[in-house]
């Protein structure tokens, strides 16, 4: 009984931490080589989910909807780049964080009125609607898996990009030196660019493989941003090696507070109380986290190089 | 010399307000500006930290929250007969304002001296990311209280007493939210330009040269941050107070959000302009929120627009002068 809870509750916790993944790498990317932080990157994601739930209710086909989630994700990135954050290259930190701000109000409440303000249903695509024996006795969502397969690909996918490839060359000598990257010549613009429409393609591919886990609706975006916030702040900013560590910490420790804290508060509440209390104070776990790294390293586990 | 003219007016218009509305046979609109007072009390408790401190907290929905559910709470207590807390000393609960907007402003100090001791190890998106962070811890904790409503909110049988005076009806509470607010910018304005305040300012523009100087940056910025912190707690009492009712929603970061588009939108660093943005932001829902159900379309696309090409904010453009940034 506890082997299994602790070894599906494991499983989750990758699968949260995944999740965070691909939001906080975009967001990462971004902050490292443009120098923007951008608050509506939660919006991306929101709107990945919202468009690949009803592509895949239109098509009937999943794949397409993912697919469609992740172009969403890119697209918007893409036309938010060139019509308002390419203005706020220059700006303070402060403009940036009002002008995303302004962005979040603006897309939660056209979503409210394209899709109305119910949650809309996603479910999984029938191959991966069973269970999968992880360990001899112990069953998991087969599709939970497949998200985990999918956040891994995404990174690794990124780690190749980065490592490996030409534009990943320029991401890095950008996230090093903006100035002397221009100077040699690079198209500076379009390197943005690229790097914001990626960003925004995770968040989307994020946002819809979210959709059969969690439920699609207006708000999804903040959520899970205030969490990437908190992975960045402890993977260290600029750093996608930093998002990693930080997601898969934040994505364990957000899902075994959540599981382990009710059992243990089951002995000295109520049960309805207990899991009330246990279920919020299991939120505040990641925040703890986070308290105790910036106390021990200020600049996060993996600070990128000043 | 315009500045003094528009601080004037403004303090004038706010004197008769009440008379002018009762002439009118509006007075339920009392309730509106009582509730834009409190804002504009956050908003320029937030521009000590933001306009004169250079720090980005995102963050101060967490103590006009909290300074709300101080408040709400010892006036639950108060109307059940019960205790807040048995142990280690019994603590009841109280209709006084006497007592308990000055424990809603502690409680917030205290709050804020922690997340501000933590958080000011960082600066810049940190600081930022960090401050809205904690707002939502924050936010988790006071959730996971059962007896306080949860998601429900709070409902506050009746309002706090001052002295003995019930704040009941819109008149008294408005009196008291303003000359509060009276009271604080004619305290922060000295403040400012006090050695603390020159220390301060001068931390902000040139960290390094203010260091050298022997100043203790950090120590002045966390007393700002935990002052500006529990004068948002006031604040946030006198909401309470005003809707009768405490809402998880003022510690969400949406609160904390709006508090800096109104220190943005009057203008940051000069006290008054935060004052004037609240009452602009606050207005400009109110009227919008008429209009259309979706007055959010509207009001972030002219957020957007506002700070992309309307810089320096409307104190500027009202009194003429530049702020501290």
């Amino acid at each position: 009984m506890t082997a299994l809870l602790f070894v599906e509750q494991t499983l989750n916790g990758l699968q949260l931490g995944v999740m965070l993944f691909m939001i906080a790498a975009g967001l990462t990317l971004i902050f490292g080589i443009m120098d923007v932080i951008n608050l509506a990157h939660g919006s991306l994601y929101m709107a990945g989910a919202f468009v690949g739930a009803t592509v895949t209710a239109r098509t009937g086909s999943f794949a397409l909807g993912v697919l469609a989630g992740a172009a969403a994700g890119a697209l918007i990135a893409l036309l938010l780049e060139l019509a308002v954050i390419r203005r706020l290259y220059a700006r303070d930190h402060l403009d940036q964080v009002l002008a995303t701000y302004a962005l979040i109000l603006t897309f939660n409440e056209a979503v409210k009125v394209l899709w109305g303000p119910a949650p809309i249903f996603l479910a999984a695509p029938p191959l991966l609607s069973g269970t999968v024996e992880v360990l001899p006795g112990i069953p998991y969502p087969a599709y939970r898996l497949a998200v985990i397969a999918v956040g891994l690909a995404a990174a690794l996918f990124l780690g190749w990009l980065i490592g490996r490839t030409r534009l990943g060359m320029l991401i890095r000598a950008g996230t090093t030196n903006r100035e002397t990257v221009q100077a040699l010549g690079v198209d500076i613009g379009l390197l943005f660019a690229l790097v914001f429409a990626l960003g925004g393609a995770l968040a989307g591919l994020a946002g819809v493989m979210a959709g059969p886990v969690l439920a699609v609706q207006v708000g999804m975006g903040e959520q899970i941003l205030i969490l990437a916030f908190v992975v960045i702040v402890v993977g260290g900013l600029g750093s996608v090696r930093g998002a990693m560590a930080g997601s898969l910490l934040v994505g364990l420790a957000d899902t075994w507070a959540r599981a382990f804290l009710p059992v243990l508060l089951r002995g000295l509440l109520p049960p309805a109380a207990a899991d009330q209390v246990a279920a919020n104070l299991g939120s505040v776990a990641v925040y703890l986290l986070m308290a105790v790294v910036l106390s021990v390293r200020p600049q996060g586990l993996f600070p990128r190089h000043a | 010399m315009r500045e003094r003219l528009a601080v004037a007016f403004g303090a004038a218009a706010f004197a008769v307000a009440p008379f002018v509305l009762e002439a009118l046979d509006e007075s339920f609109l009392l309730s509106v500006l009582t509730r834009m007072l409190a804002y504009a009390l956050a908003a320029a408790a937030l521009d000590l930290v933001l306009g004169y401190g250079g720090m980005m907290s995102f963050g101060h929905g967490a103590f006009l929250g909290t300074g709300a559910y101080v408040a709400g709470v010892l006036l639950h207590h108060r109307a059940e007969g019960s205790a807040v807390m048995e142990w280690p000393l019994r603590v009841g609960g109280t209709a006084e304002a006497l007592i308990a907007w000055p424990a809603a402003a502690a409680v917030c100090g205290v709050l804020a001296a922690a997340i501000g001791a933590i958080s000011l190890r960082t600066r810049g998106v940190h600081f930022i990311m960090i401050t809205l962070a904690f707002a939502q811890m924050v936010y988790f904790l006071v959730l996971a209280l059962p007896q306080y409503g949860g998601t429900d909110g709070l409902m506050i049988p009746s309002r706090n007493v001052l002295a003995g005076w019930p704040l009941a009806g819109d008149a008294p509470l408005y009196w008291v939210a303003l000359v509060l607010l009276a009271l604080f910018l004619v305290f922060a304005r000295r403040a400012m330009a006090s050695r603390f305040g020159l220390a301060l300012r001068g931390a902000r523009m040139n960290e390094r040269r203010a260091l050298a100087l022997g100043l203790p940056v950090y120590r002045l910025r966390l007393v700002a941050f935990t002052l500006s912190g529990a004068v948002t707690g006031l604040a946030g009492a006198i909401l309470a107070n005003q809707a009768s009712f405490v809402s998880p929603d003022l510690l969400s970061w949406q609160r904390s959000g709006e508090l800096l588009v109104m220190v943005i939108l009057g203008g940051q660093g000069t006290l008054f302009g935060p004052v004037l943005g609240a009452l602009a932001l606050l207005a400009a829902e109110e009227e919008l929120a008429q209009i259309t159900e979706h007055w959010m379309l509207v009001l972030g696309p002219v957020l957007l627009l506002v700070v992309l090409f309307f810089r320096g904010g409307l104190w500027r453009v009202v009194a003429g002068v530049r702020g501290d940034a």
